[in-house]
């Protein structure tokens, strides 16, 4: 399996992690690399059962884990975005919907934009109070730090 | 967009559309049927539904950000709080993901008195939706039997472990504490009482003309929208949706047990139902395996005090009452995790509400809403 996904994205860089296959790329490429997960015949990666946005405090990253409802196999995609100042990475609500909402998430507590997202407003903190699940959010009231 | 502008958009929305014929009106968030806080913008021609957008945030908490400062241990406590109704599955997920890190076998003892208590909660879960719903589409006696029968499984749990809605009993290694001595008897005592009145919620609701007009080809989803939508659970099943956590990734003893994965292939109002009440038959059917197969041994694996995680990444995936939870941890080597997802099954079930009530009359979304056992706490985190 590893080598069947190197020779398919020669530039993404292939890991066997401890439970999942692990897709790296950078946030340019993901959404080539998603669009051929989800279609392709021998793939169809059509269950995308969560997306989480991570801040690794130099970087952020966007990792989509993904499930064949058709095969069973599951994988990892793993998109880093280096820009910390205006992070960004295209949606890929137009392969998996539920992705729609996710991305509303990620976008309300991380602050990453996802670009051609339908419909990208705030989701929980409708208020706008920054981006709370960066490492760098600071609130002296609310926030008990251990 | 601030507050203010916001008001004032759903203002000016409100201004344009009465020209129309249309009404902008909000349902919630402290609307009955919504069972927490949620809120509907909807847009109405006469009684026609023409678009909803759902507004949540009203419980939102930050779990997640939270567990970036507390230990695994304090985490469970957390767990509880998403999807109070499916308390033990929660605490089950991290504890499952906790030991999967730390490469820790529990005993076979915890596993199956596991197993069986997510299935109790199943039914206990189960059978609050069946009360609300039937009451939320005019039947007020479904709430007393349900009510009634959710009772018996609250006394087991109250029982053995003094809590009966946020439990956090089960905790990485084991349980908290072993079970009352008189668990298995109380809980056989439950299954044969349950076993005749189960059929007596047929009797009531099921076959009655009224109810089946009202569900039967109402908001349909197919099985090729569940899954771009990541609708599971009963909700994804009743679609056709083969998403049975137990039966794809089985955990704890759901190897061992015999059980049939509840589909239904209309995807409609009525078919969430059936699938629902199926599946309560399925649960006392698993617990009726394993209640007197529990092994002798201890409750809990030997923990150290701190429980540090080796740094990497750890999913488990675990189905609750209401569908897939997924914990997403990623550790690097502290005794706090740097980062913790949880992939909540109600989240996804909630966004397909706009598709399934669109078209339908305002009346039938409160038929849809229920049909789909929304747990708001569990949407907002």
């Amino acid at each position: 399996m590893t080598e069947f996904f190197r020779n398919r994205f020669p530039d993404a860089v292939i890991e066997q992690g401890n439970q999942y296959l692990t897709i790296k790329t950078d946030a340019a490429a993901m959404h080539p690399i998603a669009a051929v997960l989800k279609s392709d015949k021998e793939l169809q990666f059509d269950y995308l059962f969560n997306l989480t946005g991570i801040d690794w405090s130099d970087r952020f990253s966007v990792v989509y884990h993904l499930e064949s409802t058709v095969f069973g196999h599951e994988v990892v995609l793993k998109a880093d975005i280096l820009n910390r100042e205006n992070p960004s990475v295209a949606t890929v609500s137009d392969l998996w919907r539920t992705a729609e909402f996710h991305e509303r998430e990620v976008y309300d507590l991380l602050g990453i934009e996802f670009v051609n997202h339908p419909d990208l407003r705030r989701l929980f903190l409708e208020d706008g109070a920054g981006f709370p699940l960066r490492k760098d959010f600071k609130d002296e009231i609310n926030l008990i730090e251990r | 967009m601030n507050a203010d502008a916001m008001k004032e958009v759903e203002l000016n929305e409100i201004i344009a559309s009465k020209e129309d014929g249309k009404y902008i009106i909000n349902i919630g968030p402290q609307h009955p049927s919504t069972h927490g806080v949620l809120r509907f913008v909807v847009s109405l021609k006469g009684e026609t539904l023409e678009y909803l957008i759902p507004h949540c945030g009203y419980i939102h908490r930050g779990i997640e950000k939270m567990c970036e400062n507390l230990t695994y241990p304090q985490i469970i406590h957390l767990t509880d709080r998403m999807d109070y109704l499916s308390a033990h599955m929660n605490n089950e997920a991290v504890s499952l993901c906790v030991e999967n890190a730390l490469g820790i076998e529990v005993p076979e003892r915890v596993k199956v008195i596991r197993t069986i208590l997510s299935e109790l909660q199943r039914i206990a879960s189960h059978q609050l939706w069946w009360a609300a719903f039937g009451m939320d589409i005019g039947g007020l006696t479904c709430f007393f039997y349900g009510l009634r029968d959710r009772e018996k499984v609250l006394d087991i749990f109250e029982e053995s472990f003094g809590s009966r809605l946020l439990h956090s009993f089960i905790c990485p290694g084991g349980l908290m504490q072993d079970i009352h001595p008189s668990f298995q008897k109380r809980v056989k005592e439950f299954i044969s009482y349950f076993r005749k009145k189960l059929p007596e919620y047929d009797q009531l609701l099921t076959g009655n003309v009224i109810f089946e007009q009202r569900t039967k080809g109402l908001g349909i989803l197919t099985k090729a929208e569940a899954i771009d939508y990541g609708v599971t659970g009963p909700s994804g099943r009743a679609s056709g949706f083969s998403c049975d956590i137990r039966k794809k990734h089985p955990y704890s003893a759901y190897d061992r047990v015999e059980f049939r994965e509840i589909l239904a292939n209309e995807g409609d109002t009525y078919s969430r139902y059936k699938v629902r009440i199926e599946e309560m038959w399925e649960s006392m059917n698993i617990i009726e395996q394993l209640i007197d197969q529990i092994p002798e041994g201890s409750f809990t694996a030997p923990m150290k005090a701190i429980i540090k995680l080796p740094e990497g990444e750890y999913t488990q995936r675990v189905e609750t009452a209401r569908g897939e939870l997924a914990v997403y941890l990623v550790s690097t080597g502290d005794k706090n995790p740097y980062r913790m997802r949880f992939r909540t099954p109600n989240f996804s079930n909630l966004f397909v509400m706009n598709h399934l009530a669109a078209g339908a009359k305002i009346a039938d979304l409160i038929a849809i809403s229920g049909s789909l056992d929304l747990v708001i706490p569990d949407i907002d985190r």
